[in-house]
């Protein structure tokens, strides 16, 4: 088979493994996969569980996932090898809107950067580029583009301490005009970045993360308000954001029950 | 094309499967608003469930195999979507699952008084150790869990029906003698099952699961089929919709109503108002109501 279809899995092995820093791993497969910046895949490690992982690099023959050890699928899914079997399915979900003529700003947060990587590659050099993370190890890929980058952390180990939202609200002070904001990270930093967005009349894309199961459209487990975020999104623009009012308030759990987002984030991360 | 059917007017004869996109208000909502005459909430069991590892749910291409496993906050953990449904203003139907005649009565009664427009009680999914199907299968505790759970609502009951059973029409028969107001047929179909060869592995993590899509269309008609000649009561019918004609072809084996579900995989939310109007196209090029070809299939039956 020479392209994906997104119907059965796709059994493929793993051709190379990077190790970034202490807290992630990339893992390459040799595999044509049509793929859009911002769409995800469902990776299946058999006898696991399945999970949706996005693209953070992307050649014609090539494509990588990139894992940050959270929980039991992705404690596992760090310890692959070369040599090792995943299934994958899609991709799925519609990806972010590009347009090359735009003066964009992107705000990656921890590893919210994976599914940014790809993006970034797309954008031309004047892109005003934020990225933060918890702590110096947190930051995801600190060498690997050609376009100037402003860090900030949490702790202050790496680049300036503090928040992306206040890098990006000087960026803006500074007179610096922007026609879109792209961001991944924690919804919190997200609700935050897309307010700040509002504020300045910027129109925003935001990628979103709920539980899944089936990738396109059907069961249901990862709605949020009307919206259903592996069909619909996982990226969203400001006026669809503008009406999720789940948006950094409220989750499904795996049973379908609704909760606030600090307890769905701590079932997630287990 | 407004359908009357149990006392309630619905916009169109379409329904919104069990199971598909059924897990908020807001979701039922926009199903609602773009065509669906009448939306099902997914399958409320007596004890919160997280349902199966995943994968859970993958495309065939000419249909799906899922085996989602129930999953269920518990009837007892969903007050903010009562809350949001009790102000709704659409038909909604609340599926409700039991593993024993005093679990489908419990959960029966405490949904009853949430106000949904009807109740269908799930006696036939295959996705659970134990949950349902077990009644599905037999007309006798086909018949009993539909008189007990009658017995404690007092909103019109649909009974959801496997093609499992080993003869449809005598499980029908046997759940319209207990009061069953409606039948729903049919459930996903098998279960069957997917082997990875790469890795020697079920492709499910539960390794068995339900049919559904375009594939069970056949095995669909031919239950609804079964059914409406077993039973006076109405059938929504289900089981591979996708196009107007499969519609058809359902309401002609004896559906009332037609509900999708895997649809909506292939043709997106907006399927219900596709499907509908293609109905009311092929109704009007041949010069037919609805009512006229409610069963129609079975013109050569009766002769």
């Amino acid at each position: 088979m020479t392209t994906i279809t997104d119907q059965k899995h796709i059994m493929l092995r793993v051709e190379k493994k990077q190790v970034d820093g202490p807290a992630f791993a990339t893992l390459f497969f040799n595999y044509a996969l049509p793929f859009k910046p911002g769409q995800f895949i469902m990776v299946w490690i058999p006898g696991i569980d399945e999970k949706p992982y996005t693209i953070s690099y992307h050649s014609k023959n090539e494509f990588a996932i990139t894992i940050e050890a959270k929980g039991i699928f992705s404690q596992k899914a760090i310890t692959l090898e070369k040599g090792d079997l995943i299934g994958i399915r899609g991709p799925f979900g519609n990806g972010f809107d590009i347009k090359p003529e735009d003066a964009v700003a992107v705000v990656a947060g921890g590893c919210g950067m994976a599914p940014l990587a790809t993006l970034v590659e797309q954008l031309p050099e004047n892109t005003c580029f934020i990225h933060g993370a918890r702590s110096r190890e947190f930051i995801l890929f600190p060498d690997r583009f050609d376009m100037d980058r402003l860090f900030c952390t949490d702790d202050g180990s790496f680049g300036r301490k503090g928040f992306v939202t206040e890098l990006l609200e000087n960026e803006i002070a500074s007179g610096r005009h922007f026609d879109r904001v792209y961001t991944c990270g924690p919804e919190i930093m997200m609700y935050h970045v897309f307010n700040l967005c509002e504020k300045h009349h910027i129109p925003c894309q935001v990628s979103l993360e709920r539980y899944m199961r089936c990738g396109f459209g059907v069961c249901g487990a990862c709605v949020c308000g009307k919206q259903v975020v592996c069909k619909d999104g996982p990226v969203f623009d400001s006026s669809a954001l503008r009406g999720i009012k789940d948006f950094n308030t409220k989750a499904l759990l795996k049973s379908g029950k609704e909760v606030d987002l600090a307890q769905y984030f701590s079932w997630r991360c287990k | 094309m407004t359908i009357q059917f149990l006392g309630k007017t619905l916009k169109n004869p379409m329904v919104l499967a069990s199971g598909v996109l059924g897990n908020s208000n807001d979701i039922l909502k926009r199903v609602h608003e773009s065509g669906c005459g009448l939306v099902t909430m997914k399958s409320i069991g007596p004890e919160p469930r997280d349902g199966h590892k995943n994968p859970t749910v993958i495309d065939l291409g000419h249909g799906m195999i899922n085996a989602v496993g129930l999953p269920s906050p518990g009837y007892l953990n969903m007050e903010n979507e009562w809350e949001d449904l009790e102000k709704r203003e659409f038909p909604l139907i609340a599926s409700i699952y039991g593993g024993s005649v005093k679990e489908y009565r419990m959960v029966a009664e405490f949904v009853s008084s949430k106000k949904p427009d009807f109740i269908e009680i799930n006696i036939s999914c295959p996705n659970s150790e134990k949950h349902g199907m077990i009644f599905g299968i037999n007309p006798q505790s086909s018949h009993d869990v539909v008189s007990a759970v009658k017995k404690v609502i007092n909103v019109p009951l649909i009974v959801k029906l496997t093609p499992q059973a080993p003869d449809i029409g005598d499980i029908a028969r046997a759940c319209e003698d207990a009061g069953a107001d409606a039948i729903c047929a049919i459930n996903t179909v098998g279960p069957g099952m997917v082997i990875d060869i790469e890795s020697k592995m079920p492709v499910l993590a539960f390794k068995k699961g339900g049919l559904s899509g375009p594939m069970i269309k056949p095995v669909a008609v031919r239950c609804v089929f079964d059914i409406y000649k077993a039973v006076k009561i109405p059938i929504i019918g289900l089981g591979g919709i996708t196009t107007g004609e499969d519609a058809i072809e359902m309401i002609m084996a004896g559906a009332s109503l037609v509900g999708m579900g895997s649809a909506v995989r292939y043709r997106g939310i907006d399927v219900f108002q596709t499907v509908a109007d293609e109905i009311d196209t092929w109704l009007s090029d041949h010069h037919y109501t609805l009512e006229d070809i409610i069963g129609a299939a079975h013109k050569e039956d009766a002769s």
